[in-house]
């Protein structure tokens, strides 16, 4: 792992590039009500409700891409790790930092971007304390002239875009719980939806809507308890039998458990207008030890789908019911409407359908309709050994015996680790090629489960874990998807962990960034690498691109590593214990000596 | 050569029995159990510094006076079960830190003695250590306080811990290398 040439860790597997590439996807689209034409702005960190992160600009391309230069750099002044996406409107950029939350807008129109005013929300410094993977923050959302973000210490709050003045701020939850807001908003109708983290806390998860103008919580649906409190009501449709039953969230836990059982919701929301619902996924049981928690600890693990107007669920599906592995299910929701079929169907024989597409922690890529909640296929995107499939009549995972944890044991070689094959780094999609640019890890796990014990504020796990590199000892790995054929086109193997998330244009490239700080553009047809900069710190935003001003095609990232896989470096961590930052310091002991803390803005453009 | 011999054995029986019994009474020491918790005015949280600053002229640092607790390997198994029991691994792994700093290195934000230790945990810190004043037995949080100490070496190897009940991460506290403490404040 150590001492690799730098021009040797980005090799290119092309693993099924055929002659169908080209005319094969343009059967696969984004639905236009979701993913509307560009207007060269930047407004939510997916950027559309699809969620595809593709923009239509296309004046940067793959012919020309590799005289991208560098246009301006902004320091944030902080050196926790960086993973919110810019935002862009109208000739201003806006970034939300790590803690403290520092909200900045930069005026694009001017020369430089200065700083066109900066907001401090001040949030606790406790609130550090029960952040379980570094302080991050996932971004802001863009609506009706107003910015929405969320501060560490559980505050969502609304700021004019154009004065930075505070309009609202709405506390949601409770450090002393362990509970703590990293998401980025998404703004549906008129509503702000913010979800908690905490899940290695013991918190009990939810999802809330604030009303955009004052505020005020028009609903919360919890992911854990009684159905009353789930929102599950009437409405409620799931496609499986086995999501379907009275008040699951209490039944499927021991007693009481549910009341700190998790169930968090950090990561995406999707949005389709068509059917008017939202998607979005529930996070790990508490404790990650699962012989804590018999059952199949609903509402956990699982994706939702829910009128925005109420927040009454219309169907679930738990992707791992009793999680194992601290299996989030909290990954982006890529919306796509595709022909689906059976492998080898002819193409006449596949109807189209309304999906939702998920690169899921456990390894597999789902494609689950999203009008019913009926999984459509699961298809391994990388190595795994815990689990042998997923069964489509039924929605059950087969968990792999050998691999389920046992308290006292170490359970060795458990294949995709705790983070996951891919963890909250989102995907993008490009209706050019058809393809989902995954960026993801090859990283597997020790696990020996212990007991934990419950102290509000404090990590309720009970679980010692290491990880380190999955076969092959690459540790990261930029895989395309094709969905239609089920498979990667092409792969490109990179040695750290990805923990950024993925940009494609209409120019046809492809950006991601990696932890040792290089920011790339590949080829969206082929992989093939076109540019590369080093940035001063490694990478673990999400790259976005916009129209400035002066009509020109600009792409932005922040860099500045950290997260729970840079977490050795913005912790300042001792690599001598593999269990460090949850096990994450056994894959990466050597990032320390390949990148340094520190946040920073560059801005990208063509001379 | 042999008379010369002899007495060598003599004097080497004598020093080896002098060293056994030593060991003996060192090891029937480093068990020995404390069942009374130290009057809780033997310190007030309120005399530890935080700073190595001081104003005028120099006292002697603060600090120090409580070592012999970690002198004992019944304290330190105590505060190493404790420890985990507490959720301390929770934030500082098992020394190589995660949601809090490393424990096992050299670098200490709020000081190195076990006094600034004991403080920290029951005081608790701005940026996210919470308080456990009235939470953990005064006792406990000597010992806790103690084996913190050993994860980077600075308890005596006799009374550290030699093995861990879980996992094997890293050698047991009892073969860290001394990390000299750097009470810094980046």
């Amino acid at each position: 792992m150590r001492g690799k040439p730098v021009w040797s860790i980005g090799l290119i597997a092309m693993l099924m590039v055929g002659a169908g590439v080209a005319k094969a996807q343009v059967t696969v689209t984004a639905p236009a009500s979701a993913a509307p034409a560009d207007d060269g702005n930047w407004v939510m960190p997916a950027k559309n409700y699809a969620s595809t992160r593709y923009s239509e600009l296309d004046q940067i391309n793959s012919q020309n891409v590799s005289g991208l230069r560098v246009e301006f750099t902004f320091s944030t002044g902080l050196v926790r790790g960086h993973e919110a996406a810019p935002l862009v409107a109208d000739g201003t950029m806006y970034i939300v930092t790590p803690f403290p939350n520092y909200v900045f807008a930069l005026d694009l129109t001017k020369p430089g971007a200065p700083v066109k005013w900066k907001y401090e929300p001040k949030p606790v410094s406790a609130a550090q304390g029960v952040a379980c993977c570094d302080f991050v923050n996932r971004g802001a959302a863009l609506a009706d002239g107003r910015l929405f973000f969320n501060t560490l210490d559980n505050r969502t709050i609304a700021l004019d875009a154009a004065s930075g003045a505070e309009l609202w701020k709405t506390s949601l939850g409770d450090i002393n719980k362990g509970e703590t807001m990293t998401m980025a908003p998404l703004v549906v109708k008129g509503k702000v939806l913010v979800g908690n983290s905490g899940g290695e806390f013991g918190v009990r998860g939810w999802l809330t809507a604030l009303d955009a103008a004052s505020g005020k919580i028009a609903w919360r649906a919890w992911h854990t308890g009684p159905d009353s409190d789930v929102l599950i009501g009437p409405d409620y449709q799931p496609f499986y039998d086995k999501e379907k039953g009275k008040d699951l969230g209490v039944a499927t836990w021991p007693p009481n458990q549910w009341e700190i059982g998790g169930g968090t919701a950090w990561g995406w929301i999707s949005y389709d207008p068509d059917v008017n619902l939202i998607y979005y996924g529930t996070a790990n049981p508490g404790p990650w030890n699962p012989e804590q928690r018999p059952g199949d600890n609903k509402w956990t693990g699982g994706i939702f789908a829910r009128n925005p107007d109420t927040g009454q669920a219309r169907w679930f599906y738990q992707v791992v019911p009793h999680d194992l592995y601290d299996h989030d299910g909290i990954n982006e929701l890529i919306l796509l409407d595709m022909p689906v079929g059976a492998p080898g169907d002819a193409p006449g024989n596949r109807q189209t359908r309304k999906v939702l597409v998920r690169p899921e922690r456990n390894g597999y890529v789902y494609v689950i309709d999203r009008t019913s909640g009926e999984v459509l296929s699961a298809d391994p995107f990388a190595y795994i050994n815990s689990t042998a499939g997923v069964d489509l009549k039924t929605g059950d995972i087969h968990y792999v015996d050998a691999k389920q944890p046992v308290m006292g044991q170490v359970v060795r070689d458990i294949c995709p680790t705790a983070p996951g094959a891919k963890d909250w780094n989102p995907s993008a999609f490009s209706p050019r090629t058809g393809l989902i640019y995954i960026p993801h890890m090859n990283v597997c796990m020790d696990w020996e489960s212990q007991e934990a014990n419950y102290i509000a504020g404090t990590p309720y796990v009970g679980a010692n874990v290491r990880m380190f590199a999955g076969p092959g000892g690459n540790r990261g790995e930029l895989s395309a998807w094709d969905p239609v054929k089920r498979a990667k086109a092409w792969s490109i193997k990179e040695d750290l962990p990805l923990w950024s998330g993925a940009l494609a244009t209409a120019g046809d490239v492809v950006f991601y960034g990696t932890m040792e700080g290089w920011f790339k553009a590949v080829d969206a047809r082929s992989g093939a690498e076109l540019w590369r900069f080093k940035a001063g710190s490694g990478i673990i935003g999400q790259p976005i691109t916009y129209r400035g001003p002066d009509g020109r095609q600009y792409v932005a990232v922040l860099s500045g590593v950290g997260g729970w896989a840079g977490a050795v470096v913005a912790g300042d961590l001792d690599t001598r214990d593999p269990t460090a930052a949850k096990g994450f310091a056994g894959a990466v002991p050597d990032l320390k000596e390949r990148t340094n803390k520190g946040g920073m803005l560059y801005v990208f453009a063509l001379p | 050569m042999s008379s010369r011999c002899h007495d060598c054995v003599g004097v080497a029986l004598a020093l080896g029995l002098a060293v056994a019994m030593a060991a003996l009474t060192a090891s029937c020491e480093r068990e020995e159990r404390d069942t009374k918790a130290p009057p809780e005015s033997q310190i007030s949280v309120s005399s530890v510094a935080l700073s190595p600053l001081q104003p005028g002229e120099a006292s002697a640092p603060p600090g120090g006076s409580h070592r012999s607790i970690e002198e004992n390997a019944f304290n330190l198994a105590q505060g190493k079960q404790l420890y985990t029991w507490f959720n301390c691994s929770g934030c500082h792994a098992h020394g190589g830190g995660d949601i809090g700093p490393a424990l096992m290195d050299d670098q200490w934000l709020y000081g190195s003695e076990i006094e600034n230790v004991y403080a920290t945990i029951v005081q608790g810190r701005p940026n996210g250590m919470p308080s456990f004043r009235n939470r953990i037995p005064d006792q406990q949080v000597w010992q806790i306080a103690a084996y913190v100490r050993s994860m980077s070496g600075l308890t005596p190897a006799t009374a550290s811990p030699s093995r861990s009940d879980e996992m094997q991460n890293k050698p047991a506290e009892q073969s860290m290398p001394r990390q000299e403490p750097k009470d810094t404040h980046p």
